[in-house]
C-alpha cells in the first residue's frame, strides 16, 4: 500500500517535470545506445579479424614432425645404462611425413564426442612453371567437403566454384596473388613440377583469397586424390589431420592426449596463435572503458536534474514531511525517480543501440583483403544488452543516491517558515 | 477531561548569528475538544512554539507529550507517524501539491496512514470536502483553485485521518476578509459540532476573541492563558 503510494507520488513528480525527465532519459539513452553500438561493432570487428586466422586454423593439427629419433641405440644398450651418453650431430632419419594408419585414426577421432569434425590434408611442395621461370609454392590436397565444413573454404573462393575441385579431375584452385603472377585465368591449364621432377598439368577451376597476401602468393588447393597423384603416392597418403573441437579451449589438453595415443605430434591453436587472444582482450577492454565513461557522464546529468528537481520541489517535500511522510519515504521517492529514468532511458538505449547496429551492419564495406565481407561486421551478443541495462540502473541509482539523501534531510520547518518571512 | 497535548518547560535557543533564547520555560496543556488560540506580537516565539509542538522541530529543551506519549527520543520516522496519525496541519500558505488533483491532495495523508483501503480513503476525503463545501472542485488540479478554496482543501487534508489535534499557523494570514471569515467559521464548526481540538497561532485579535481560550505570549514566555 505504502510502496504503491510512494510510486504514485514519484510518477506524478516525474510527469509534472516531463521535459527535464526526458532530457535526463535521453542522456541515458544516448550513452547506452553508444555502449551497445560500440561494443557490437568492436566485437564484430574482433570476431572478423580473429576469424581470419581462427576459422582457417584447426584446433589441433596432428602430423609427423621432422626430428631425430629420441630412442638412440646407445640408450637401449645395457652396457651404457648407468652412463651419461653424449651424442653429437644426430640427424633425423627414416621419419615418414605421412601419417601411418590414418584411416583408423580418423575413425577413432570421429567417435570422440569432443571432436566437431576432422579433415585430412596433404601438403606438397611444388614449383609452378611460369614460362621459363619456376615459382616455389605449396599445393594443399584437401578433402573438399570436410574442408568446407570445418574451415568455410567456399567463403575464400572468390572466383569459380569450390566444389569443382572435387568434381573435375586434376584441377586446382590458385591463390589470387599466384594466379596474377602466373597470368592464369579460370579454365586455363597450369603446369607444376614436383620435387621429384615429375611434371603435371592441372586445370584452374577457381581463385581463392584468404586476406593474407603472402599466403595467396604461394598457396593453392587441389583435391586429396590429385595431390596424391601429383606426388605418386597411394590413396592412404596424408600428412596432416586437422581437427576442430566443439570446445576450442580444450585444444591443448586434447592435443597432448592424441599425441600420446596416436604417437604423432600435435599442435594446438592456442600455442600457434596466442597473439590473437591478447589483441581481442585489449580491444574489448577499450570498448568497455569508453561505454562506461559515457554512462558515468549520463549519471552526472541525472544527478544535476534530480538536484534541480529537489530545489524546485522543496515545498512539496516539506509538506509531505509535515503530513507524515518520513525522510525514508522521501528518499525512496527520489531513488525511484532516478531508477525510472535509468530503466526507461536504458530500454530506449537498447532499442536505439540495436537499430544503430543494424544500420552499421548494412553499411557497405569492401576490401580486397576480406573477400567474404560486404558490410561492416556487428556482433549482436545479448550479453552486451544485459550489461547495458544493468549498468544504466546502477549508474542512475548512484546518481539518485545523493540528491535523494539531500531531499530526505530537508527540514520542513526551515522551508515552511522561510516562506512566511 | 483528557489532556491531548502537554508542554513541560519548553525552551529553545537560536544560535545563528548570536544565541537568543526564543522560548523560555513554556508549559501548558490542551484538553480534548478545546479551541485554543495563541496570540502575541511578531517575533514573540509563537510560531516557533507551534513547530515544536508539531514535532517537526526537535531542537528544544523540555518535554512534550502528545496523547500522553513523550515525544523526546523518538526517531524521525516515528515522529512522522505521529504527525501523520495525530496531527492535522494548516499553514499560512496552502501548500498543496500541484502535481495532484484536489481529491488526491486530501487523500495523501490517509493513504500514507494505510488504515483504510483506497476506496474508503477516497470516500472519506469526499466527505470532508463536502463538509467544507468544496466537493465540486474535487477533480480539479490543486493550482486551479482560488486562495480561499485552497485553504479549505488544506483543512480537509488536515482532517482526513481524524487527528487528535489540528494546528494552524496563521491559517487566515494570507486570506482576504471574506475568506478569513469562511475559514474561521469552519474552525468554529469543527470545534463545536465535531468536538475537534484546535490550536491556532494568529495575530488577528478579533479571531482570537471568539475562541475558547487564548494563550498570550511575549518575549518567549506565556503571559496569560
Amino acid at each position: 500500500m505504502n510502496t504503491k503510494l510512494i510510486f504514485t507520488i514519484a510518477k506524478s513528480l516525474l510527469v509534472a517535470r516531463w521535459r527535464q525527465t526526458l532530457v535526463a532519459a535521453i542522456g541515458v539513452t544516448f550513452s547506452i545506445a553508444m555502449f551497445i553500438t560500440l561494443l557490437g561493432f568492436m566485437t564484430g570487428l574482433n570476431d572478423l579479424l580473429d576469424g581470419l586466422i581462427l576459422n582457417r586454423t584447426p584446433h589441433i593439427k596432428l602430423y609427423n614432425e621432422l626430428k631425430a629419433n629420441p630412442n638412440q641405440p646407445i640408450d637401449i644398450s645395457d652396457k651404457f645404462k648407468n652412463h651419461y651418453n653424449f651424442i653429437h650431430s644426430v640427424k633425423p632419419s627414416g621419419t615418414r611425413a605421412e601419417i601411418y594408419n590414418y584411416g583408423a585414426i580418423i575413425d577413432a577421432l570421429k567417435n570422440d564426442k569432443r571432436v566437431f569434425g576432422v579433415a585430412p590434408k596433404l601438403v606438397a611442395q611444388v614449383f609452378y612453371n611460369v614460362g621459363a621461370i619456376d615459382v616455389t609454392g605449396v599445393i594443399n590436397g584437401i578433402d573438399v567437403e570436410a574442408e568446407n565444413k570445418l574451415f568455410y573454404f567456399q567463403d575464400y573462393v572468390t572466383a569459380g566454384k569450390f566444389i569443382d575441385l572435387k568434381n573435375t579431375p586434376n584441377s586446382i584452385i590458385l591463390g589470387k596473388g599466384l594466379a596474377d603472377k602466373m597470368l592464369a585465368n579460370i579454365g586455363d591449364v597450369v603446369q607444376v613440377t614436383t620435387p621429384k621432377g615429375d611434371r603435371i598439368q592441372l586445370k584452374v577451376v577457381g581463385y581463392f583469397q584468404s586476406g593474407l597476401q603472402d599466403f595467396d602468393k604461394t598457396q593453392s588447393y587441389s583435391s586429396l586424390t590429385t595431390a596424391q597423384k601429383l606426388l605418386g603416392k597411394p590413396s592412404n597418403y596424408v600428412t596432416d589431420i586437422q581437427i576442430k573441437l566443439t570446445d576450442m579451449t580444450l585444444a591443448p589438453l586434447v592435443g597432448q592426449e592424441y599425441a600420446k595415443v596416436f604417437n604423432l605430434d600435435a599442435e594446438d591453436i592456442q600455442t600457434a596463435n596466442s597473439q590473437f587472444e591478447t589483441g581481442s582482450a585489449v580491444r574489448s577492454i577499450i570498448s568497455y572503458a569508453v561505454g562506461i565513461t559515457l554512462l558515468v557522464v549520463a549519471g552526472f546529468g541525472i544527478y544535476n536534474i534530480l538536484n534541480m528537481m529537489i530545489y524546485e520541489k522543496m515545498d512539496s517535500i516539506a509538506i509531505l514531511k509535515a503530513t507524515g511522510f518520513s525522510g525514508k519515504d522521501v528518499n525512496i521517492i527520489f531513488i525511484s525517480i532516478a531508477l525510472t529514468i535509468g530503466f526507461f532511458g536504458g530500454l530506449a538505449g537498447l532499442i536505439s543501440g540495436f537499430s544503430l547496429s543494424v544500420v552499421i551492419d548494412n553499411v557497405p564495406f569492401n576490401t580486397a583483403a576480406l573477400p567474404t565481407i560486404k558490410t561492416y561486421p556487428i556482433n549482436y551478443n545479448p550479453k552486451f544488452y544485459v550489461i547495458g541495462i544493468i549498468f544504466s540502473l546502477i549508474t542512475t541509482y548512484f546518481a539518485g543516491l545523493f540528491p535523494a539523501r539531500k531531499a530526505s534531510k530537508i527540514d520542513p520547518v526551515v522551508i515552511i517558515r522561510g516562506k512566511i518571512k | 477531561m483528557s489532556i491531548v497535548l502537554q508542554a513541560k518547560g519548553i525552551s529553545k535557543n537560536f544560535h545563528d548569528p548570536i544565541t537568543i533564547q526564543v522560548l523560555k520555560d513554556v508549559s501548558f496543556e490542551i484538553n480534548r475538544g478545546e479551541f485554543v488560540s495563541v496570540i502575541g506580537k511578531s517575533g514573540c516565539g509563537k510560531s516557533t512554539l507551534l513547530y515544536i509542538l508539531s514535532t517537526m522541530d526537535t531542537d528544544y529543551e523540555g518535554d512534550l507529550f502528545i496523547d500522553g506519549v513523550a515525544m523526546r527520543n523518538k526517531k524521525e520516522g516515528e515522529l512522522a507517524l505521529v504527525r501523520n496519525e495525530k496531527i492535522g496541519f494548516v499553514f499560512q500558505f496552502h501548500y498543496l501539491l500541484n502535481e495532484f488533483s484536489v481529491l488526491r491532495n486530501v487523500m495523501l495523508p490517509g493513504l500514507k496512514l494505510g488504515k483504510h483501503t483506497e476506496q474508503e480513503v477516497e470516500h472519506r476525503a469526499m466527505e470532508k470536502l463536502r463538509v467544507l463545501g468544496i466537493d465540486n472542485e474535487a477533480h480539479k488540479m490543486a493550482n486551479q483553485l482560488s486562495g480561499g478554496q485552497k485553504q479549505r482543501v488544506a483543512i480537509a487534508r488536515a482532517l482526513i485521518n481524524d487527528p487528535l489535534i489540528i494546528m494552524g499557523d496563521e491559517p487566515t494570514g494570507n486570506l482576504d476578509k471574506k475568506n478569513s471569515q469562511i475559514v474561521f467559521d469552519i474552525f468554529n464548526e469543527l470545534a463545536h459540532e465535531f468536538k475537534q481540538t484546535l490550536l491556532i497561532v494568529t495575530h488577528d485579535n478579533e479571531f482570537a476573541q471568539s475562541t475558547d481560550r487564548i494563550i498570550e505570549m511575549e518575549d518567549g514566555r506565556i503571559i496569560s492563558m
